[in-house]
């Protein structure tokens, strides 16, 4: 890149970051919006951007389903799918970044070309497996699922992180008398940490959104937030204030924890590309 | 201290052998240095002693014992290695005793360790560095270290200095014979650099495509080069090459005619060489002689002058360049004529096949 770039370059990257910022960030921001609108102002034409707020939608909300039972559900599957992906991951990247063989790479496209299927596709298979292993509407049976979603992504991820930790590292580290074991528990994986940390934030995030095999594998017992969020999207039509402050509740933690964490998450990311 | 012992060692990659049956014996004490040009096996062959590459056939051992399938941290063995692969996350401390560690020593003992190698290598003032942290050198030496506590039977070393620049190899090669002097371990060393392996090894293999094309002394290989590859791979600047005609030999020596008519009689033997046969002459920079007039003459087309010694490169009548190496403050310009003298006692002659004639002397230091 030039040295200086030009003013007016700058200017227009500059509008077309915000530009795009905000086109992505509209339908959350309208989303909060309308959650704090009663239900008559929510629908009204032309929609209004300025009005008295309310916690009515909120307090009809908590009173028609208890919000905690879905939550505690949500972060039981993302935590309990991520963390066991994860330990699933390390071992199939460490050997495929260490002791690439002639199929690694078929493996790793095949791998991931299992995440072009749409999921519809396996519906019908993986709920009559579930029910026959009595797995319907338990956390443990949707985070399998989740689990199985992700461990593509992860895998993949995780083997671009360990390709950038030199090999001749570990080697030293077998060289000092390192077991397996102890050459990627104290060798490897502190200096993976980052892109490890990062691929375990993306699982969350994307743990904790999952809505169609949430709808369709639970119930009531382990209903995550994406089947709160859809409890209140058909009975009596569409309440547009209640559906927004239900949206809202739900992805108000993840969201806010990866506000926090996204120093770290785009430093991961980016890890390839930096260095 | 320890002796390795290679046997017919071989090591195939999918299709390819890529170490063709190389036997070695390594003596106790002994500075060996594994060199060649890039992808003629020598580092592949490291790392087989050291246990990061299977062995596909063969047998190696370490002081008697066959270690072909005892983990790398089992063969008592410690390895420098060329990107030096200091842990990035732990400081200079903590990467030398990590395999102290590892090992169950105590922790008194670990201290006592770290902090004696620490203060032969002068890295005392660096024990809570980060090797993030450190210039070249230091990481070198830190890569040491971690080598040298470990107390190891052999000391592998993977072309330790060519990440670091001229200067600093020249002092680091200095101090790694010292720290050999006084520690007295077997050692291997892997580099492409003749200049370590001459000034370093008190034996150097000089590999080819996965075969060892000679094994011997610095000088040995120098004097007595057994064929025309390690001839041309040992001295710098390269052994001048010219072809000849073989005209018969005896047990005092061998001679050939030149290209420009004159014959050459050189002290070695020829036993069944067939008179007529083409034979190839070699000569180094060093051992040719400038005239102002005599045969062999040719036209000087480029003069280095190095200071302490000058390279003038000649241009034969044939269109062959031969270099020569004279004093620094030889006058001689480019384009002037000059003659060639070949004093016979530093010249080899090589068979067609390229294997180099016994002499009939062995030089004094390379006996």
């Amino acid at each position: 890149m030039a040295l200086k770039t030009k003013t007016s370059t700058r200017i227009g990257v500059t509008i077309l970051g915000w530009g795009i910022a905000l086109w992505l960030f509209f339908p959350i921001f309208w989303m909060i919006l309308t959650s704090f609108k009663s239900e008559v102002q929510a629908i009204s034409t032309p929609p209004k951007l300025f009005f008295m707020p309310t916690l009515s939608s909120y307090t009809e909300v908590f009173e028609r389903a208890n919000y905690w039972h879905f939550a505690l559900n949500t972060v039981i599957v993302s935590v309990g799918a991520t963390a066991v992906a994860i330990a699933l991951a390390v071992p199939a990247a460490y050997s495929m970044a260490f002791m690439p063989s002639k199929r690694t790479r078929g493996t790793l496209l095949w791998m991931l070309s299992t995440r072009m299927l749409p999921p519809v596709g396996v519906l019908v298979p993986i709920y009559i497996l579930a029910r026959n292993t009595h797995l319907l509407d338990t956390c443990t049976g949707l985070a399998i699922v989740d689990m199985l979603t992700n461990l593509p992504i992860i895998v993949w991820m995780l083997y671009t992180f360990f390709r950038e930790v030199p090999a001749p590292i570990l080697e030293a580290g077998r060289m000092d008398g390192a077991t397996r074991w102890q050459e990627t528990t104290m060798v490897l994986l502190p200096l993976a940490l980052p892109g490890i940390a990062s691929t375990a934030l993306l699982s969350l995030i994307l743990c904790w959104n999952e809505a169609f095999w949430s709808l369709n594998l639970t119930s009531s017992h382990a209903a995550p937030l994406t089947a709160f969020i859809a409890s209140f999207s058909s009975p009596e039509g569409l309440f547009f204030g209640k559906l927004s402050a239900a949206s809202t509740l739900a992805v108000a933690p993840i969201l806010v924890f990866g506000w926090i964490s996204q120093k770290q998450l785009v430093r991961g990311l980016t890890f390839g590309a930096v260095k | 201290m320890a002796t390795v012992e290679l046997k017919n060692l071989r090591k195939t990659y999918l299709t390819e052998e890529i170490i063709k049956g190389i036997s070695l014996s390594i003596e106790e004490r002994e500075f060996v240095v594994f060199v060649g040009p890039s992808g003629c096996g020598k580092s592949t062959l490291l790392r087989m002693i050291a246990g990061l590459e299977d062995i596909t056939s063969g047998d190696l051992l370490i002081d008697g014992q066959l270690v072909n399938n005892v983990e790398p941290g089992k063969r008592g063995l410690a390895m420098v290695f060329q990107s030096y692969a200091l842990y990035p996350h732990m400081n200079v401390y903590k990467n030398m005793e990590f395999g102290l560690k590892l090992s169950g020593m105590p922790e008194a003992e670990r201290r006592a360790k770290i902090e004696h190698v620490a203060r032969t290598l002068q890295l005392e003032p660096y024990l809570n560095h980060k090797p993030g942290q450190l210039s070249g050198g230091q990481r070198q030496r830190v890569a040491i270290g971690r080598a040298i506590v470990r107390n190891p039977k052999v000391f592998l070393f993977d072309e330790p200095l060519s990440n670091l620049d001229a200067a600093l190899r020249g002092q680091m090669r200095v101090e790694l014979s010292a720290l050999h002097r006084k520690l007295g371990a077997t050692t291997i060393y892997v580099t492409h650099d003749q200049v370590e392996a001459m000034t370093m090894a008190d034996k150097i293999v000089v590999l080819q495509k996965g075969v060892v094309e000679q094994i011997g002394s610095p000088l040995e290989l120098y004097h007595h080069p057994r064929n025309l590859f390690v001839a041309r791979f040992i001295g710098s600047p390269p052994m001048n090459f010219f072809s000849a005609i073989f005209q018969g030999g005896d047990a005092a020596g061998s001679s050939v005619q030149l290209r420009d008519g004159s014959s050459l009689y050189v002290p070695v033997t020829s036993p069944g060489l067939l008179p007529g046969t083409k034979v190839t002459v070699g000569i180094r920079p060093e051992h040719v002689e400038l005239a102002s007039s005599g045969p062999n003459s040719g036209v000087v087309e480029v003069i280095e002058r190095l200071g302490a010694i000058t390279l003038v490169h000649v241009r034969m009548p044939d269109g062959e360049i031969i270099v020569v190496q004279t004093d620094g403050a030889v006058l001689t310009d480019v384009d002037t004529r000059v003659s060639l003298t070949l004093p016979p006692r530093n010249c080899h002659l090589f068979a067609p096949d390229g294997v180099a004639f016994e002499a009939c002397h062995r030089h004094p230091l390379a006996a």
